[in-house]
């Protein structure tokens, strides 16, 4: 296998009897209903394909009942897959032995849940340190640690309260901390921060940007929240119905919707968030001055709008040092005016009405990637 | 409302006859077994007879196991080992306790309850022990507590295990759920006799019969535990690559200890509602002096120990219900606290008189007795006419009926009768029961005890109905029952004997009230909890469409409530058999008495023996007519109510 942190190959997971049976055979090819009908199985996971390079954050996203939780608990076999292969670091995850396996969970891949999963009759510092006692570490040391990686996550004095007396947020800091203090190649999230309330949602989602530039892991964290999706992935799978229908970057996703699902997915999306200069760039007209600031290709959009504010002059759009084309002001306002309606199959009318609460709740990505 | 069911659902017509002749059939059968009755009546009827062949056999077997009771493999090298192992047990915790004296025994207790609950439960533990000393019983209740202790420490490390396989592993579930229901429904009694056939009579017995009635909540509610542990912290432990072994001992476990503890305080409960039977096994302690007195019908001698297995009971229920409560998080007060206690009983005990002090003893059994004289000799005019009444209006004639009844008319009409509520596999087994308690030659008093029986579960469930949904619909009413109730069910089921004895004497009408006193309250709470989980949102819909509070009863509330009603029947009737057979040990005679005789005399054994296996088929036969298939929604509330 090659170097990715993870690969998955055709991987399925089917629940009910006789589920081995129907990979391969004319039954997978049925929707999940005739599916059910036929056999009385679900197929939750369908022949997922995909590879997460190392020290990439890989978002999947879905909505409820795709199986994107399902999917992630594939990949350390919390669920048992199906069918298919998972690799992590080049390793065959469904030819390992429970020895193996509890090896790559104590050492290797450590998960965030949606619940959090915290042990309530340990103190928040005993919860911490779990992974480390199971792993037969000592008593000091992984206290030690484990206080090391509560000051990383910003929960420093809270060693000896207990679960239920931390906030939400709070409590699943601790579960962040918890899967952090094995100091995993790889971590997943299970929608971690669904269960939280908005304001606390968007601490964490940067607590969590700012937790992959300092360690740098590997993460592939599950959403149901696109705005979520997009601030954090740098690229996303979208699942419907246990299959993959698109992985690609937000632009790509936004840009160039693979179906009408994805499409409509993204249709509430400003443009002008996501999208590069790159999408909007054009030559410059002959009688165009050249010497208007410069930006890089792939500088979002509304990011370019204060170097139009301070100059009239066309921005010079910028890949590798060479110059790939010219965005002017107008070019910008059109970019952000019309630019809700790409793709969208919506009526223009709409788009000016929407836009102003969309861009509200979608400012903060770019903000927190500038 | 109801949803009708799916078989009546499509407009066949064919559906519509049969159904139409379904709802005739239960009166037309009605109707046909009074018939059969008044035709066959005094016919195929089995009177008793104490000379039957198989009481012989079932004694010539006894003998059979005496002679080789240190020759067969099978007791020397298992049964005998376990009898002694179990003995060696009792003695230890008897040589334990004792040795502590009683000073240090009431330091250990305080220091325990300390340490679960805090200086009250502390309190409580000090003032109900001593009050123990002051009744002049302190070496029996030691014995008592000797017994109970083994007992429950025998029913934990084999119920929790089992409880932990069950809770984890539905296979196992299927396996022991049939056996804990079978194991709850027999009554006490039913396996005394097997037990002394095998480990002979003494403390060895006492322990095993009373751990045989303390394991399944035991096992049931550590089950319980497991299972409730919440699914996302065992996926937390398992992706963190615990083995099943650490999620076992450091999330589940300590998850499901509030749970468990919970059970260890019903398994003490239940455990101290076997001492006064095990005394008819000759175990030492407190239930000796019960059964001697409850024979001489002294019910100050029999409520003095009965006090003091109460307050035993209570003590060890607010320890083990506050260490189930309070959070474990070790406060060093606490601690202290549990650890002054213990050293000063201990630093006491050398120094005061081994004996608990004559002085501070009182003597209260005169004064009960002359309370109870005046009771006999003031109120007979109305205890009498209530015993009357009810042995001469409705337990003679029913008795008549079911004993001059045939055997076959009585088991047809069972038969047809869990048919019609609970589907057919109950009435067949309902109707086998009857058929093998006639094998047993045991039917006529099978027929006398089912007569008490089924006169105490009507009035039972007559008031239990009547308090539960007064309690449902008024917040001042459950206000006040709600801690009478509470206290009622921390009591050994046995001590309702005595203030019914204190008031009607002995006879049939007094275990009818003890088991009214014994079951109501269950049956009141299950009606109430039924009744007040009916959604607000629908008690609403119905008030805003102007139902009167009489309609929203009969139309919305019970209807909803209907398996709850279903379940406060079913262990109304289940709990007032149990409490009809201890019953006997005061003159409800029939059943309950053949199994006394049997383990008092030697040639009576056989028909205790046959007794006890009657009484567990009784047992089964009256769960099985009550437990209600799901798929005859109706009928049966109608007839509580």
């Amino acid at each position: 296998m090659g170097t990715a942190a993870i690969e998955v190959r055709g991987l399925w997971k089917i629940f009910g009897p006789k589920a081995d049976r129907i990979i391969g055979s004319p039954d997978a090819e049925l929707d999940s209903a005739a599916l059910r009908a036929k056999t009385g199985c679900t197929a939750a996971v369908r022949d997922v394909s995909f590879e997460v390079r190392p020290g990439e954050v890989f978002v999947v996203m879905g909505l409820s009942g795709s199986g994107k939780s399902t999917l992630v608990r594939c990949l350390t076999r919390l669920i048992e897959p199906t069918g298919g292969d998972v690799a992590i670091g080049g390793e065959d995850v469904r030819g390992m032995s429970a020895t193996q396996l509890r090896e790559l969970r104590r050492h290797r891949v450590s998960m965030v849940f949606q619940h959090f999963g915290l042990l309530p009759h340990r103190r928040v510092l005993d919860n911490v340190a779990y992974g480390l006692e199971i792993q037969g570490v000592a008593k000091a040391v992984r206290h030690e640690k484990a206080r090391a990686i509560l000051s990383l996550v910003g929960l420093e004095g809270h060693e000896d309260s207990y679960p239920d007396q931390l906030s939400g947020g709070m409590q699943q800091r601790v579960g962040l901390a918890r899967a952090l203090a094995v100091d995993p190649e790889v971590l997943l999230f299970d929608e971690p921060f669904s269960a939280l309330d908005p304001l606390i949602r968007r601490d964490m989602q940067a607590e969590v940007v700012r937790l992959h530039r300092e360690v740098g892991k590997t993460m592939v964290f599950i959403t149901h929240d696109l705005s979520e999706a997009l601030k954090l992935g740098e690229r996303i799978a979208i699942m419907r119905n246990g299959s993959i229908v698109q992985v690609g970057t937000p632009e790509e996703l936004v840009g160039a919707p693979a179906d009408d699902y994805v499409a409509d997915f993204v249709r509430d999306v400003p443009k002008s968030h996501v999208l590069s200069l790159r999408w909007i760039s054009r030559q410059p007209d002959a009688d165009e001055p050249l010497d208007g600031p410069e930006l890089p290709a792939d500088t979002v959009i509304h990011d370019a709008i204060p170097a139009a504010m301070a100059s009239a002059r066309p921005i010079r759009v910028v890949a590798d040092g060479e110059l790939v084309g010219v965005v002017d002001r107008v070019d910008l306002l059109g970019a952000v005016r019309l630019g809700e309606g790409i793709g969208a199959q919506a009526g223009e009318a709409l788009a000016g009405t929407r836009s102003s609460s969309a861009s509200a709740s979608a400012s903060a990505p770019s903000a927190e990637e500038a | 409302m109801v949803a009708a069911p799916a078989d009546i659902a499509p407009p066949v017509p064919v559906a519509e006859r049969a159904q139409r002749l379904a709802r005739w059939l239960p009166a037309a059968g009605a109707v046909l077994v009074v018939a059969l009755y008044v035709a066959f009546k005094n016919t195929a009827v089995l009177p008793h007879d104490d000379d039957a062949s198989l009481f012989h056999w079932l004694n010539d077997a006894r003998d059979w196991v005496d002679e080789n009771r240190n020759t067969s493999p099978f007791f020397l090298y298992f049964v005998n080992y376990v009898r002694l192992g179990v003995a060696e047990l009792f003695t230890l915790f008897q040589t334990a306790l004792t040795a502590l004296g009683w000073p240090g025994l009431i330091g250990v207790a305080a220091g325990l309850g300390w340490l679960a609950g805090g200086w009250r439960i502390a309190l409580v533990s000090v003032v109900g022990f001593a009050g123990i000393g002051a009744l002049g019983l302190w070496d029996a209740s030691v014995d008592t507590l000797a017994l109970t202790l083994s007992s429950v420490l025998l029913s934990l490390v084999i119920g929790i295990p089992i409880g932990i396989l069950t809770g984890r592993s539905p296979r196992v579930r299927r396996i022991v759920s049939p056996v804990l229901d079978v194991m709850q429904i027999m009554p006490t009694f039913s396996y005394l006799s097997p037990i002394v056939l095998l480990f002979l009579i003494g403390p060895a017995s006492a322990t095993i019969a009373t751990m045989i009635y303390a394991i399944p909540p035991a096992i049931r509610i550590t089950a319980l535990a497991i299972q409730r542990v919440p699914p996302t912290a065992v996926e937390a432990s398992e992706s963190l690559g615990a083995t099943g072994g650490q999620t076992l001992r450091k999330v589940r476990l300590p998850m499901a200890l509030n749970t468990i503890t919970l059970g260890v305080n019903q398994t003490i409960a239940a455990a101290l509602s076997m001492v006064p039977l095990v005394a008819l096994i000759a175990a030492p302690g407190l239930g000796v002096d019960l059964i001697r007195a409850l024979a001489r019908v002294n019910v100050g001698a029999a409520l003095v120990p009965g006090i003091a297995i109460v307050i035993i009971a209570i003590v060890l229920d607010r320890i083990t219900r506050s260490a189930a409560v309070s959070r474990a998080r070790s406060s060093a007060v606490r601690w202290a606290g549990f650890a002054v206690a213990i050293v000063a009983g201990l630093a006491l005990t050398p120094v005061l008189a081994p004996e608990f002090p004559e002085q501070w003893q009182i003597q209260i059994i005169r004064p009960i007795n002359d309370v109870v004289g005046w009771i006999e000799a003031n109120w007979y005019g109305f205890t009498g006419f209530l015993n009357d009444t009810v042995a001469y209006g409705l337990l003679n004639p029913l008795q008549d009926v079911l004993t001059s009844a045939p055997w076959w008319l009585i088991t047809i009409a069972v038969l047809g009768f869990a048919w019609r509520f609970s589907g057919l596999r109950a009435g067949l087994v309902a109707a086998g029961c009857l058929v093998a308690i006639a094998a047993l030659s045991l039917w006529e008093h099978g027929m006398e005890t089912l007569t008490i029986v089924l006169v105490a579960s009507v009035i039972t469930i007559a008031v239990g109905l009547a308090l539960g949904i007064a309690a449902a619909r008024s917040r001042w009413f459950a206000a006040v029952l709600r801690p009478i109730l509470d206290a009622a069910q921390t009591m050994p089921s046995f001590s309702y004997l005595l203030p019914a004895v204190a008031l009607f004497g002995n006879g049939r009408f007094t275990a009818i009230i003890a088991s009214l006193i014994y079951a109501v309250p269950v049956v009141a709470r299950l009606v109430e909890d039924g009744v007040r989980a009916v959604p607000g949102t629908v008690v609403e819909a119905a008030r805003s469409a102007g139902s009167t509070d009489r309609q929203l009863l009969w139309k919305v509330q019970l209807p909803m409530a209907k398996s709850s009603l279903l379940l406060a029947a079913n262990q109304g009737i289940v709990m007032t058999l149990a409490m009809v057979v201890i019953g006997a040990l005061v003159g409800a005679g029939a059943l309950g008495y053949d199994v006394v005789a049997g383990i008092a005399q030697q040639e009576d054994y056989g028909k205790g023996l046959a007794a006890g296996v009657a009484l567990v088929l009784l047992g089964v036969m009256l769960d099985r007519i009550t437990q209600g298939a799901s798929g005859r929604p109706n009928s049966k509330k109608k007839r509580i109510a």
